[in-house]
């Protein structure tokens, strides 16, 4: 086995082995545990940055593995797998941080951060995936490792939010098995592979492609949270603090968004995909999702199910980004899968920061907080003015990569609405930072749990990764055009895989 | 009519009768003589279709011996199983689905 | 011990005699040293099948017809080797499960050892005749394991298996009468050019007999009523040796005769064990979902899952991964099962509460126990990477290929359905909740068994090729 073969599965070592071990060890072993987990999430950074580095220079990372006649287990590292992977493994060292800080003191961590480390995991096999079927393997592995984690408090409230969502996945999962089943029993393999395998199919099997895409598309998009499949991702924010971020930000929403990318560039191709008439549907339907998550955000009380909501609808940017049909709108999706997930990540910290040091959950409760907490406060404002789209933030650059390529895909109402969502943002956060910043402090907060000490709002383990992200997400919009910005990475995947079909 | 045939359809009656008595009559000891018939019933017709031209066959004949011995063993598991039963719930058929 | 077959028979029946005499403390390491050794000459056959091709033997040197015919394929070494490792393990478990001094720990390991050389006789058997003797055997110490327990509801539950049993292996047994009285010879092998399309009406209700017999056996939809309390009701290492294991061997034989002699008679009815199986899925998940009772639960599952085996038929006769998905259904959910079994039994042992709602909270007392109830869950599910999802991949691909939609929906149905039972256990595993006062101390051998069980099925969705080479040695299908 050569070494491009390993390093993919160390990749996902990194994070399987620690996991496991976790699992093992007694509730007790706090430092143990703080030392794999962290030792995992480095040595996945120091083994993503060689995948990189490989990559922009030409390397192939793939590793085979035969599972049935003709069926295999794919794992290959290439250029779109790795903004993903790249993505989450950063966010994950900072999860991780932040779960720390976030759980000290509470019951059944070793289960927490073993099922954390799967669901790691199993976000890398989903970036890795090279066929459909190793897709569909770590899918459903993700659903499994994520439900202990969403009904890790062990209340009703949890059970009822855990089972929502086993509903709803489990029944996505279904359908994209049953997409996947058929795919293969036409082509005979479910490769992922440049300007599509579908295609070779021909206008013949029309029929039947467009009823695999929508098989497909529904399964991935209960995940990417697309309406009317976005119905337990509300409901899922009873979870943990650092549950939500991983949720929304690293792991599952972005499994669905990641898998649309995938089948529509590399199961359909993007040209075959057009010519079929499948890419105004998803338009429609990114639109209508990002609409309704904006105004269902509008009449939200509580603060996680405002972002929940927001989540519903910044997701399908992404999904917008793959239909609009031309380079300058993938850039826009793609770079949107790593910005959102910053900016997205940001707000969940933050919003955990309220909940843990004052108690506060809901959006009525938030006046005089950024006098109380003006750090925690700061980042939370980057990242919603960010998701407004906001200059200097990376939601600018996500949003003026998708105006271009509605325009240039010649698709003008989906600039409306751009601006629409951008208005709506706006109109859901704005009344958030004006409470913070500019109502007087309340006579007494919620349930205050950690007493401000001096220049400490809340303790550090809580407060550094939120303003970590803050900072990426203004690196990110400042910095867009530098040749390291996730933009750039953006580009380079166009170009790879985009433009090499389009010419 | 064969002697053959007539021992054959004798044979698959007796299977008939045994067999719906093991489904249908209640009481654990005429269950286990329906069993009894039934597997007679399956003996007859083994060694009743093997009489081809009056040459005898001994395959058959070291079957039903060998079916004789397993019917033996399962009775006798049958009454054990039925005594004990009767001995702690003082029933003699068995309760009712569940 | 060059010929393995003979002896997979013989050294069971050995050790079970010798357990009977050596009392169950002794007798339970003998028993799992024979186990043991079954394990290394199974894995030794299945090594020879593959080099050498499929080899028949004549026990004693005797010919047949009166001689004895033993022959095995690699449909007969999957099963032996399903058989032999699960068996290994459960005798693990069941050497921590039963106390010091059990009534039913001095009865079970002998009548273990009796079902294992029945089970291996009936998968090595190359006649009619003698899978009857084998399918009796089976029966015979199957409903002593059953009656192990000792209680009223056990010897109940018992009797109903038992008249069950006879009146499968009776119906078969006169089927079997009749194919003699139409060919004049019970060999599987000397029957094959026999039968064809056209045959007398006798062998058509010989073969009609034999078939319901055997599902009668393995409790196939509508025949499944004294499965959920037997299996339901015995002590955990019992339940589950039934469940994984007993119910398989007369679906093997059905396969046997299927593809075999019967093929040609087969087609004509082949969408029935479809369609009951369809039925059993529905209905045994239906009731798993409403059992209120943990063991029962589990053993209604048992009823859902057969239902899979049978859906392969329509699909077998054409080239294609049909059979090959019933056998690793078979496999999968025989590891699966003895593991949720086992895992049940611990719980049980623990909390003293055989019901779902005495779950509640035992992910924070037994991880391992319900990590094993979960992973077996998964294969039962069908999720991946287990075994049950190449199962469920399997058996879909052969069901779009030609075109049989309904058979698609209701493997589909049926994997939602199981996440619906599995995780009703689950859920109420994860609530927080009291601990229980009279809780015992869960012994570690117990809980490592039912994880390894689990462990294997999940990990078998990663050595399907092995599986699946191992089978096609000899197909007949």
């Amino acid at each position: 086995m050569t070494a491009n073969e390993l390093l993919p599965l160390a990749v996902l070592a990194s994070s399987l082995l620690p996991g496991l071990v976790i699992f093992a060890l007694p509730e007790e072993r706090v430092a143990l545990r703080t030392a794999l987990n962290l030792a995992g999430a480095f040595a996945k950074i120091g083994l993503v940055a060689l995948l990189v580095a490989g990559v922009a220079a030409g390397e192939d990372y793939v590793f085979r593995y035969a599972v049935l006649p003709g069926i295999d287990l794919v794992f290959k590292a290439d250029a779109l797998a790795l903004l993903f992977i790249t993505l989450s493994t950063v966010l994950w060292l900072f999860t991780t941080l932040y779960a720390i800080g976030y759980l000290e003191g509470a019951p059944h961590r070793s289960r927490f951060f073993g099922f954390f480390s799967l669901c790691v995991t199993a976000t890398m096999g989903i970036a890795m995936a090279g066929n459909l079927f190793t897709f569909f393997v770590f899918y459903e592995l993700l659903t499994l490792s994520t439900f202990p984690l969403v009904v890790h408090r062990g209340t009703e409230k949890a059970m009822r939010a855990g089972t929502i969502y086993l509903a709803y996945t489990l029944v996505g999962g279904t359908a994209l098995l049953v997409g996947i089943v058929w795919l293969h029993s036409l082509v005979g393999h479910t490769e992922f592979a440049h300007g599509g395998i579908a295609s070779a199919l021909g206008e013949g099997q029309a029929g039947a492609l467009k009823a695999i895409f929508l098989l497909l598309i529904a399964g991935v998009g209960v995940k990417a949270a697309l309406v009317p499949l976005h119905g337990w991702l509300p409901q899922a924010m009873v979870a943990p603090a650092p549950v939500s971020a991983l949720l929304h930000a690293v792991a599952v929403v972005k499994a669905g968004a990641f898998g649309i990318v995938r089948i529509a560039y590399e199961i359909y191709g993007i040209e075959f995909a057009q010519s079929l008439g499948l890419l105004l549907p998803l338009a429609v339907l990114a639109a209508v999702t990002i609409l309704w998550g904006s105004l269902r955000a509008l009449f939200q009380d509580d603060l996680k199910k405002r972002l929940a909501y927001s989540t519903v609808s910044q997701v399908s940017y992404i999904a917008l980004g793959v239909a609009l049909f031309g380079p300058l709108g993938t850039i826009g999706g793609l770079v949107h899968l790593v910005h959102q997930g910053v900016m997205k990540i940001t707000l969940f910290f933050c919003a955990g920061n309220y909940a843990e040091t004052l108690g506060i959950h809901k959006v009525s409760e938030m006046d005089g907080a950024g006098r109380r907490m003006p750090w925690t406060t700061a980042a939370f404002s980057v990242a919603a003015l960010g998701m407004m789209g906001a200059p200097l933030t990376a939601g600018a650059v996500s949003k003026a990569w998708l105006g271009d390529g509605a325009e240039a895909a010649g698709m003008g109402w989906a600039l409306w609405v751009l601006w629409a969502s951008s208005l709506l943002n706006a109109a859901y956060f704005l009344p958030i930072l004006w409470r913070a910043w500019a109502r007087p402090l309340p006579a007494a907060w919620p349930d205050e749990h950690i007493p401000a000490r001096g220049r400490r709002e809340t303790a550090w383990l809580l407060l550094l990764p939120p303003l970590a992200t803050a900072a990426l997400t203004l690196t990110f919009g400042i910095f867009a055009e530098a040749e390291w910005s996730p933009l750039a990475w953006a580009k380079l995947i166009a170009q790879r895989e985009y433009l090499q079909a389009a010419f | 009519m064969t002697s053959g045939l007539v021992f054959a359809l004798a044979g698959v009656a007796l299977f008939a009768m045994g067999a719906a008595g093991v489904l249908l009559l209640a009481e654990l000891m005429r269950r286990v003589l329906a069993f009894n018939i039934m597997g007679s019933g399956a003996f007859l017709v083994l060694v009743g279709l093997a009489q081809r031209n009056d040459v005898p066959d001994p395959v058959p004949q070291a079957m039903v011996l060998t079916g004789i011995v397993v019917a033996v063993a399962a009775t006798a598991l049958a009454l054990a199983l039925a005594r004990r039963y009767q001995a702690l719930g003082g029933r003699d058929e068995l309760a009712g689905d569940d | 011990m060059t010929e393995p077959l003979p002896w997979l028979i013989l050294l069971p029946l050995a050790w079970a005699t010798a357990t009977f005499l050596l009392g169950p403390g002794r007798g339970a390491w003998l028993a799992i040293a024979g186990i043991a050794v079954q394990c290394g000459l199974t894995f030794a056959l299945a090594g020879q099948l593959l080099a050498e091709g499929p080899q028949p033997h004549a026990a004693g040197g005797w010919a047949p017809p009166l001689g004895i015919a033993l022959a095995a394929d690699g449909l007969a070494a999957v099963m032996l080797l399903l058989t032999q490792g699960v068996a290994l393990l459960l005798a693990l478990y069941a050497r921590g499960y039963f106390a010091p001094g059990d009534q039913a720990a001095r009865h079970f390991w002998p009548l273990a050892g009796f079902l294992l050389a029945g089970m291996n006789a009936l998968f090595l058997a190359a006649d009619l005749f003698n899978l009857y003797v084998t399918l009796e055997l089976v029966g015979l110490a199957a409903v002593g394991l059953v009656a192990s327990g000792g209680g009223a509801a056990q010897l109940g539950a018992a009797l109903r298996y038992l008249f069950a049993t006879l009146l499968g292996s009776g119906a078969y047994l006169l089927g079997v009468a009749l194919v003699y009285g139409a060919y004049g010879t019970v060999s599987i092998e000397l029957l094959l050019p026999l039968v064809d399309a056209d045959v007398p009406r006798a062998v058509w209700f010989a073969a009609a007999l034999m078939l319901a017999g055997l599902m009668l056996k393995t409790a196939l939809f509508p025949f499944h009523f004294w499965l959920p309390p037997a299996h339901g009701g015995a002590p955990a290492p019992v339940s589950a040796l039934l469940s994984a294991l007993v119910v398989k061997a007369s679906f093997y034989l059905i396969l046997r005769l299927w593809l075999g002699p019967f093929a040609p008679l087969a087609a004509a009815i082949a969408w029935l064990p479809a369609l009951l199986g369809s039925a059993a899925i529905l209905w045994g998940s239906w009731r798993a979902i409403r059992a209120e009772r943990l063991k029962l639960l589990v053993a209604w599952s048992t009823v859902a899952q057969l239902g899979y085996l049978f859906l392969i038929f329509p699909l077998i006769a054409a080239p294609g991964p049909a059979l090959a998905a019933g056998v690793m259904q078979a496999v999968s959910h025989g590891l699966a099962k003895a593991a949720m079994f086992a895992a049940a039994g611990v719980v049980i042992h623990v909390t003293g509460r055989d019901t779902v709602a005495g779950v509640a909270g035992v992910a924070g007392r037994l991880p391992l126990t319900l990590f094993a109830f979960a992973l077996a869950g998964v294969t039962l599910m069908g999720l991946p990477p287990s075994g049950g999802f190449l199962a469920k991949w399997l058996l879909i691909d052969a069901a779009l290929a030609q075109g049989a939609w309904a058979l698609a929906a209701v493997v589909i149905a049926g994997g939602l359905l199981a996440a619906v039972y599995v995780f009703r256990v689950l859920r109420q595993a994860f609530l927080d909740a009291p601990a229980v006062e009279a809780a015992h101390p869960a012994p570690p051998l117990l809980e490592w068994t039912a994880f390894a069980l689990a462990a294997a099925s999940v990990l078998l969705g990663l050595r399907g090729m092995e599986l699946l080479r191992l089978l096609s040695v000899g197909s007949a299908g």
